[in-house]
């Protein structure tokens, strides 16, 4: 016993070390986390919660299961590619019972409608006439509407009958399940989320370096001018931020458009023709116009930053070794300017990745992004799920992306201003 | 061209004038010649010109008036890569995502120098600064002195004819800052390069140097080696620069020839030697250093002056007294003594008589 009180070390009155020094530093923990407490909260319901929820979303949706007990007995006892029978009609016309009395049946054929389109009504029509209905239900079913025998809505319906799917996955990635329930890609034609992430990726990709190709010398600019113009060039860059969005897009959609300025003055100066007047607007060109705009100063700011630690003595010395401007600039300036540059374009696209109203505004139809599809699914198609697994993958890509960062480039060498 | 070379320096400043913006001139009419093989010290105040000066030199700045000679050639308008001019910066410039070798590699590498080659050269150059088994070592993870050396090597690397240092041993401690001095002075005499040297530093300009330029208001004030500038000045900024100095002002008595006798402001005459004064009459600034006062009359020579003063403060500092003094007014009067066996010790309050060998005390222009 005595070895042990020995072995533990212990202020004058005999107080463990440990505790005595947790105890002294409680107060200021205490304080510290009340400085971080109102962040912290505000992060958590208004971040980690939503993002928590869309996730979850993302692979489970019960509007289907919930109201369809039976059906959902049904395919439990009864394999997939089982011929529906009497038995599986008896099931319907119950949760159309269910549905008709607990007004779901338009939720519920929502659901379906995801996998089939023209199916909601399907239900919803059923639903109406289902108390009316005699056994054999089948036949009974059959007679009132031919839909039900289609094979492909009994096979959408065994998949909605459970709440926690991986199907919004699959068709996010152009997927989607045949006869016998395994993963095959959806049919030529339908295919349209994969191509969207391709181009959202192609043409963030591309942002990123035209943000990179004009902010370079404009951030070296800021670094080096003296003080007082530098202030006002910084100005110029900023002014971007201090400007709506939606004002800053309306602008390119004039300058931009087949009747707009840009437009209007290649005419002037003869260099098309009136009836050869550019398309910029509402395809790919716009977008990438006017991202490359709204997102220059976040490619610029980290540049800045990082350019202006860097003493001019570096490139003189340089010189005054042999080298030729251009060579200093590339073996010396250049890669000390990297952790600005990885962190600007990490920057930059992941906001491209992820951009919204600009792209719906000017990008027509060539010029949408994969967030585009997203608003899409949540405003229009009120498929939340799929919209849910779609913000998951880009989420994913996202965090791929920055693993990747992190591994080749260091993520404590990221310099953001 | 190469008669000319010879005839009027290696390095040649003529009528250099420069200025930033348009309204005051940095440097005013540079003058200098630097020979082949010569240590040459730029001294000078902060703000005084001397980077712009070597900037100009290195070719990183124009000269908004006047020809800037290398070897007999006029290089106004070479680039700074073609000049081959070594450079030591302030802050060693080292690259930071570079190892020592490679930073060493650089210079021979853009000069297209082979592999092997290039190994030998820098091995040959780290060991030259002591530093050969660094060669793999980032500059982050090198001290300060270490940092310098390596900065050195690589200044010194292309074997350039010429050498730049503008201040390079400012960020190191006093011990570190003495022991590189005497470096730096060693290896520029076993490789007979040319220094250009750039210090705010009036110690490490005297120990180094062959001749120094003492830089002021862009105009340099007096050069000379060493000893000549210490001893003497030719005005008063170099005398007050240099060293320390005490100063006297008054009126020229009487002058003739290399001897004056000054009356100072509260009456007292004494001896000086004249510098920049033309005739009796003129106001003038007496310099004295502190070493060369005397207080024993068997240490002056015949029949010199002598002037009154009060003991203030005695100050030991081991090898030497420092003693202030009230005279002629000024409390800020200093002599130092050595502390030799039988040396008179002087107390606070005591009033003594001080005079000097005339050749001692410079009658300057006032300041
Ligand atoms: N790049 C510059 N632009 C404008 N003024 C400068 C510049 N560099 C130096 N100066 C000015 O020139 C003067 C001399 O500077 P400098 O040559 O650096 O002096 P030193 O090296 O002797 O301290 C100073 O007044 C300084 O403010
Ligand atoms: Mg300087």
């Amino acid at each position: 016993m005595t070895d042990v009180s020995a072995s533990i070390l212990t202020t004058a009155d005999g107080k463990p070390l440990k505790a005595a020094l947790a105890a002294s530093q409680a107060r200021a923990r205490r304080k510290a986390f009340m400085l971080v407490a109102p962040l912290f909260l505000f992060v958590v319901i208004t971040f980690v919660i939503p993002i928590g929820q869309m996730l979850f979303q993302s692979v489970y949706n019960d509007t289907f299961s919930a109201t369809a007990p039976a059906l959902r007995q049904w395919f439990d006892e009864n394999p997939p590619g089982t011929e529906p029978d009497e038995a599986a009609y008896a099931a319907l016309v119950s949760d159309l019972r269910l549905m008709r009395e607990e007004r779901s049946a338009g939720a519920a054929g929502t659901r379906i409608n995801y996998d089939i389109s023209g199916t909601r009504s399907m239900f919803t029509g059923m639903a109406r006439k289902a108390d009316k209905l005699e056994p054999p239900y089948k036949e009974a079913v059959l007679a009132e509407d031919k839909k039900w025998d289609n094979p492909d809505v009994w096979r959408a319906m065994r998949s909605a009958s459970s709440p926690f799917t991986i199907d919004f996955y699959l068709a996010a990635l152009d997927m989607t399940r045949d006869e016998t329930g395994s993963i095959v890609g959806v049919k030529e034609g339908q295919a349209v989320y994969k191509m969207l992430f391709g181009r959202t990726l192609f043409l963030s990709a591309l942002i990123t370096v035209m943000c990179m190709a004009l902010a370079f010398p404009i951030a070296h600019m800021l670094a080096t001018l003296p003080m007082a113009k530098s202030n006002l060039l910084m100005i110029l860059v900023l002014l971007p931020f201090w400007t709506s969005l939606l004002v800053r897009t309306t602008s390119w959609m004039v300058l931009l458009q087949s009747q707009g300025v840009v437009n209007d003055f290649l005419v002037w100066a003869g260099i098309v023709g009136d009836d050869g007047r550019i398309q910029m607007m509402y395809n790919q060109i716009g977008t990438v116009v006017a991202m490359t705009h709204i997102l220059l100063p976040f490619m610029v700011l980290p540049l800045y930053s990082v350019m202006r630690t860097i003493p001019p003595s570096y490139v003189r010395a340089a010189r005054s070794l042999g080298a030729t401007s251009w060579t200093a600039f590339r073996r010396i300036y250049l890669p000390q300017t990297l952790p600005g540059i990885g962190a600007g374009a990490l920057l930059v696209f992941i906001l491209a990745v992820g951009y919204y109203i600009t792209p719906a505004l000017v990008g027509g139809a060539d010029g949408q992004l994969i967030s585009n599809l997203i608003a899409f699914h949540m405003q229009k198609s009120l498929n939340w799920s799929l919209a849910a697994a779609l913000a998951a993958l880009l989420l994913g890509g996202i965090l791929i992306l920055y693993w990747l960062y992190d591994r080749l480039v260091g993520i404590d060498n990221m310099k953001l201003g | 061209m190469t008669n000319a070379a010879d005839d009027e320096g290696f390095v040649v400043f003529d009528r250099v004038q420069k200025s930033y913006d348009g309204e005051t001139l940095v440097v005013k009419d540079l003058n200098l010649s630097i020979g082949k093989g010569e240590f040459l010290t730029m001294l000078g105040p902060s703000g005084s010109g001397k980077t712009t000066c070597l900037m100009m030199l290195a070719g990183f700045e124009t000269a908004t008036h006047g020809e800037i000679r290398l070897g007999g050639e006029n290089i106004n308008n070479v680039p700074p890569h073609k000049r081959g001019i070594g450079m030591v910066f302030q802050n060693y410039a080292l690259f930071p995502h570079m190892t020592v070798g490679e930073n060493l590699a650089f210079p021979l590498e853009v000069r297209g120098m082979g592999k092997s080659e290039r190994e030998q050269k820098v091995k040959r150059a780290l060991d030259m600064v002591q530093m050969g088994n660094f060669i793999n070592r980032r500059p982050a993870q090198l001290s300060g002195g270490q940092q310098q050396r390596i900065a050195l090597a690589r200044a010194l690397v292309f074997d350039p004819k010429l050498v730049l240092m503008d201040e390079p041993l400012g960020a190191l401690d006093k011990q570190l800052r003495e022991h590189m001095q005497f470096e730096i002075k060693h290896l520029h005499e076993t490789l007979g390069i040319t220094v250009v040297y750039v210090t705010h530093d009036q110690g490490e300009a005297l120990t180094m140097s062959d001749r120094v330029a003492v830089f002021n208001d862009g105009r340099i004030q007096q050069l000379a080696p060493p000893d000549e500038l210490y001893e003497r000045p030719q005005n008063s900024f170099v005398a007050q620069f240099i060293g320390e100095n005490n100063k006297l002002p008054g009126v020229v008595e009487t002058l003739s020839g290399d001897k004056c006798t000054v009356r100072l402001e509260t009456g007292e005459i004494i001896d000086a030697t004249p510098v920049n004064v033309r005739e009796a009459g003129q106001k003038t600034l007496v310099s004295i250093r502190p070493e060369r006062v005397e207080f024993k009359s068997e240490m002056m020579p015949e029949g010199a002056h002598t002037i009154g003063a009060e003991v203030l403060e005695v100050i030991y500092m081991g090898d030497i007294f420092r003693t202030r003094m009230r005279v002629a007014g000024s409390e800020e009067f200093v002599m130092k003594s050595r502390n030799t066996l039988g040396q008179t010790k002087l107390v606070e309050g005591e009033k003594i008589q001080i005079g000097w060998h005339p050749q001692d005390a410079r009658a300057l222009d006032p300041m």
